[in-house]
């Protein structure tokens, strides 16, 4: 399959396709990053994850309409409003949820599981009768247009870069967040003992119920970080839900750099795969090897051994 | 009267019902094609049959029970469709005497996977051992490994969308995204006659009411005891000398095998199977006619299945939109607010007064009102 | 048992033998380097302060936590290369220290699943409840003092009673070796006593190891009691030697 290219071609072609895993990789971070939140630390599955990311998105197509519609001398910035649209509204209805549903669930994680599918089943319809069946994207401001060049042959797509740049961000932020402030400390306390959390006056529901709208804020911003760089459908988060949740458990649930390692790995895995087989198949196969590998090694790739 | 014989007693007479309601009251009120319909739905009961005693007993939640109905069903057509692919029906192809989606993908001979589907004895023992086999080795990396829960959910879950998306990638093999289509005979006997799906409807009820029995036998056997005790407190149990994963491998195949007739049969009265029942979608939905019925009642599964479909047909029917608002409700609701299901209802509701009308006392069913599995 | 332990020619037929039994989680050596023996018929009693890792030795015993290193041996069998299911059949019975039972079955199907038969799936399948089963779950149930709840469901006995159908699962099994984590903590005075009295019927014609933090009730059943300290054995003896050793004293009363 190497006929016909010569020495530097290749390179470009492998240099091009190690980018497209890296907004892969960043596509994966940005969605794994809120669901490790929640399953990580809450221990709670949330099927409705990438419904929560397409809310963003379709906040982001909203807010876009919006300033074309009444500010278009802003268009360049729209997109920063639009992420925090995003987080607020997604971070309320995940409150919101948690309110009504997961918190009574809290010890049956399996029927936790069934109730968020329903979730999304009725927040899919709602995508569907409110913004239509059919995809929608959102137009780019002109500074995210375009590529820059590297090389003669090489050359990368800004908003892909823009995407890359934002995933760092909202990682060190939730690192920051988890590790380095009290909240973070109050969070990881409740998982780790909740009775003696709420006994040394943390309020373990409040940690609850923000630790749960944190992770849908994350997939709201995920979303809104989508529609740089493909348009959103009613229906497009169910697509991504196997990959993100094998992404996490791969990842080892409790680590944030475990999940960011997995994304990688299993980015990297599937988009060199793609080069050399059908879409379908490189998918297929990479999902096959993370399973074996979950076969073999249950408890994730990236754990410490502790006691049970 | 001992409660067990009691309990044994009442349970027959639910499968006598049961078997009363399918094969005589529905034959008689409803038309050929509602008949059918009724088929098609009771072909789902299989999983949910399988998944009470998988899910409800022994608290091991699969979300990938669509890919042995899809086996099953699978093996089915494949048999189907080669009776259907002779020389001399496919002779405008340009390889005679293949299925003909494999010649529309240039594929110019057997695959070698097919060929023994060319026998009808070969078929059937595949629809049954395929998917028991395939669960054999999930469950056996899984179980021993202790993955269970959350995980082994998560787990079954990527293998439905693994399998869906192999199925739909290598259409010269699977027929692709469309399924095996156009199947016509079983050793020479049409299926698509109006009389040939009336015989199929009491083959498959006659099969659901054998697989009923089956599982009430093992959960009254010990092995059905030993379910609920390592939902419990699987520790204790395997602290009391037993191989906690094989019992759990034991379960979990035993359910596949049942989907994978229910494929089957799915694939006879319907005359095709396709990708679109293997799925993650399917497969979940699978879960909820468990969950609607009761999770810990197998007769409850089969009446839960019924309703769940007739109310997607008719809402699908009238209000396409609202169906899925109304079926994510349906989950929701199913697990905050009757986490028991219709059997949680029937027995809190129907059986007391029935009691009092019959001047019995009701006896203390030991499955009555346990906490929903973890 | 005629074979004797080669480490230890002195004393002839051990029925247990731990020796240089390590583990360590992360680093943190949570039994180190542990060696002792237990003598067929003899009472042992693992005393200790919070976390010196008595209740991780029986974990180790059983094969619930596999150890980093060392040996543990059965009637000369090495239980730290068997599962769980298989140590079990050997002869060793275990009691968790939170009463462990089957809320949604009866009292009688909790001890009847206890019963040494029918463990594998055809087994199982096949299982028939016949006069032997019925006969002897009657038996222990009387001994345990829930001969009159055998149709009870298990989640509505009280505390105490939980922990008589747990200790009464282990004896349906009949082990060699019965381990006991707490016996037991949790209860009345009246259950407290009734549980003495249960135990030192049972301890007959088998040994035993309990953990237990209760002073006057290992006074009274101990034949030999180990102090675990921080993993390692501080003072092992009778129970007069052992509350006489100032390293004893030291940790329990302080600095």
């Amino acid at each position: 399959m190497f006929m016909g290219y010569s020495l530097g071609e290749l390179g470009s072609i492998f240099a091009m396709q190690a980018f497209a895993g890296l907004i892969l990789f960043s596509v994966f971070v940005l969605m794994s990053l809120g669901l490790a939140i929640i399953f990580g630390q809450m221990g709670v599955i949330n099927m409705a994850h990438g419904e929560f990311m397409i809310l963003g998105a379709y906040m982001t197509y909203l807010t876009s309409q919006l300033f074309q519609a009444y500010l278009p001398s802003l268009n360049g910035i729209y997109f920063f409003v639009a992420m925090a649209v995003a987080f607020v509204v997604s971070g309320a209805l995940g409150m919101l949820v948690e309110w009504s549903m997961i918190r009574f669930l809290y010890k049956r994680p399996l029927d936790t599981l069934l109730a968020t599918w329903g979730l999304s089943l009725i927040m899919q319809q709602a995508f569907r009768s409110i913004f239509g069946a059919r995809e929608v994207g959102v137009e780019l401001p002109d500074w995210m247009m375009g590529s820059l060049p590297v090389t003669d042959t090489i050359e990368v797509q800004i908003n892909g870069l823009f995407v890359m740049g934002l995933t760092t961000l909202i990682a060190a932020a939730v690192y920051l967040l988890m590790f380095r402030s009290r909240w973070g400390l109050q969070v990881r306390a409740v998982v780790q003992n909740r009775t003696m959390a709420g006994a040394v006056g943390i309020s373990t529901e409040r940690i609850d119920r923000y630790t749960f709208g944190l992770g849908c804020g994350i997939a709201g911003i995920a979303g809104s970080a989508f529609t740089m760089i493909g348009s959103t459908g009613p229906t497009a988060g169910q697509l991504y839900i196997v990959d993100t949740f094998l992404v996490v458990v791969f990842g080892g649930a409790a680590s944030l750099a475990g999940t960011i390692a997995s994304a990688f790995t299993i980015s990297q895995a599937q988009s060199t795969m793609e080069f050399f087989m059908s879409g379908s198949m490189a998918k297929v196969l990479t999902l096959l090897v993370v399973v074996g590998i979950l076969m073999l090694r249950p408890e994730g790739l990236f754990v410490l051994k502790v006691r049970r | 009267m001992t409660p067990a014989f009691t309990l044994r007693a009442k349970d027959l007479i639910g499968v006598v019902i049961l078997a009363l309601l399918l094969a005589v009251v529905l034959p008689l009120v409803l038309d050929p094609f509602r008949l059918n319909m009724v088929g098609k739905y009771l072909t789902y009961a299989f999983v949910a049959v399988g998944l009470v005693l998988c899910w409800g007993n022994a608290g091991i939640l699969s979300l990938g029970q669509g890919v042995f109905f899809g086996l099953g069903g699978y093996c089915m057509a494949m048999y189907l469709k080669l009776q259907a692919s002779t020389p001399e029906a496919t002779k405008i192809q340009s390889t005679p005497g293949i299925p003909d989606f494999m010649d529309w993908n240039q594929i110019t001979q057997l695959p070698f996977f097919w060929v023994p589907f060319k026998s009808l004895g070969f078929s059937l023992l595949a629809v049954v051992l395929v998917p028991a086999l395939f669960a054999l080795v999930l469950a056996f990396a899984l179980f021993k490994r202790r993955v269970g829960g959350v995980y082994f959910a998560i787990i079954t879950q990527a293998l439905a969308a693994i399998m869906t998306i192999l199925i739909v990638g290598q259409q010269g093999y699977t027929g692709g995204i469309n399924g095996i289509t156009d199947l016509r005979t079983l050793q020479g006997w049409d299926i698509r006659t109006d009389s040939a799906k009336f015989i199929l409807y009491f083959v498959n009820v006659t099969l659901l009411i054998g697989a009923i029995l089956l599982c009430q036998f093992v959960r009254r056997s010990k092995l059905g005891r030993i379910l609920v005790a390592m939902r419990d407190k699987e520790d204790r149990v395997r602290f009391s000398g037993y191989d906690v994963a094989s019992f759990k491998i034991f379960v979990f195949c035993f359910a596949a095998a049942l989907a994978g007739v229910g494929g089957a049969m799915f694939t006879l009265q319907v005359g095709f199977m396709s990708p679109s029942f293997v799925g993650i979608t399917p497969s979940i939905e699978m879960v909820i006619y468990t969950a609607v019925g009761g999770r810990l009642s197998l007769l409850g599964a089969v009446y839960g299945t019924l309703l769940v479909n007739w109310a997607k047909t008719s809402f699908s029917e009238s209000f396409p939109e609202l169906w899925l608002f109304g079926l994510g409700g349906l989950f929701i609701a199913v697990v905050l607010l009757f986490p028991n299901g219709l059997a949680g209802l029937y027995r809190s509701y129907v059986e007391p007064r029935l009691g009092a009308l019959f001047g019995r006392k009701r006896p203390a069913a030991p499955d009555a009102t346990p906490a929903p599995a973890e | 048992m005629n074979a004797t332990p080669i480490s230890d020619q002195m004393a002839p037929d051990f029925l247990l033998a731990v020796e240089g039994l390590t583990v360590s989680f992360d680093g943190f050596k949570a039994v180190d380097d542990l060696s002792f023996y237990v003598d067929e018929n003899e009472i042992r009693v693992i005393i200790g302060p919070n976390g010196a890792g008595k209740t991780t030795v029986l974990d180790l015993i059983c094969g619930r936590t596999r150890a980093t290193s060392g040996s543990v041996k059965f009637k000369n069998t090495e239980l730290t290369k068997l599962k769980e299911y298989e140590i079990v059949r050997a002869g060793v019975g275990r009691k968790f220290q939170n009463p462990s039972i089957y809320d949604d079955l009866t009292v009688f199907e909790n001890l009847e699943i206890s019963y040494p038969r029918g463990r594998g799936v055809v087994g199982a399948l096949a299982f028939k409840r016949d006069r032997a089963v019925k006969e002897r779950v009657e038996e222990v149930a009387q001994t345990i003092f829930l001969a009159d709840l055998l149709d009870q469901r298990a989640e509505f006995l009280s505390h105490g009673q939980k922990q008589w159908l747990e200790i009464g699962m282990l004896l349906i099994q009949d082990p060699e070796l019965l381990m006991l984590d707490e016996p037991v903590a949790g209860m009345s005075v009246a259950e407290r006593k009734k549980t003495a009295e249960l135990l030192n019927r049972i301890i007959k014609d088998r040994s035993v190891i309990v953990i237990e933090h209760d002073m006057k009730f290992v006074e009274d059943i101990a034949h030999k009691v180990t102090v675990l300290h921080q993993g390692k054995i501080l003072s092992e003896g009778t129970m007069a030697k052992v509350q006489a050793d100032p390293k004893v004293i030291e940790v329990y009363l302080g600095h």
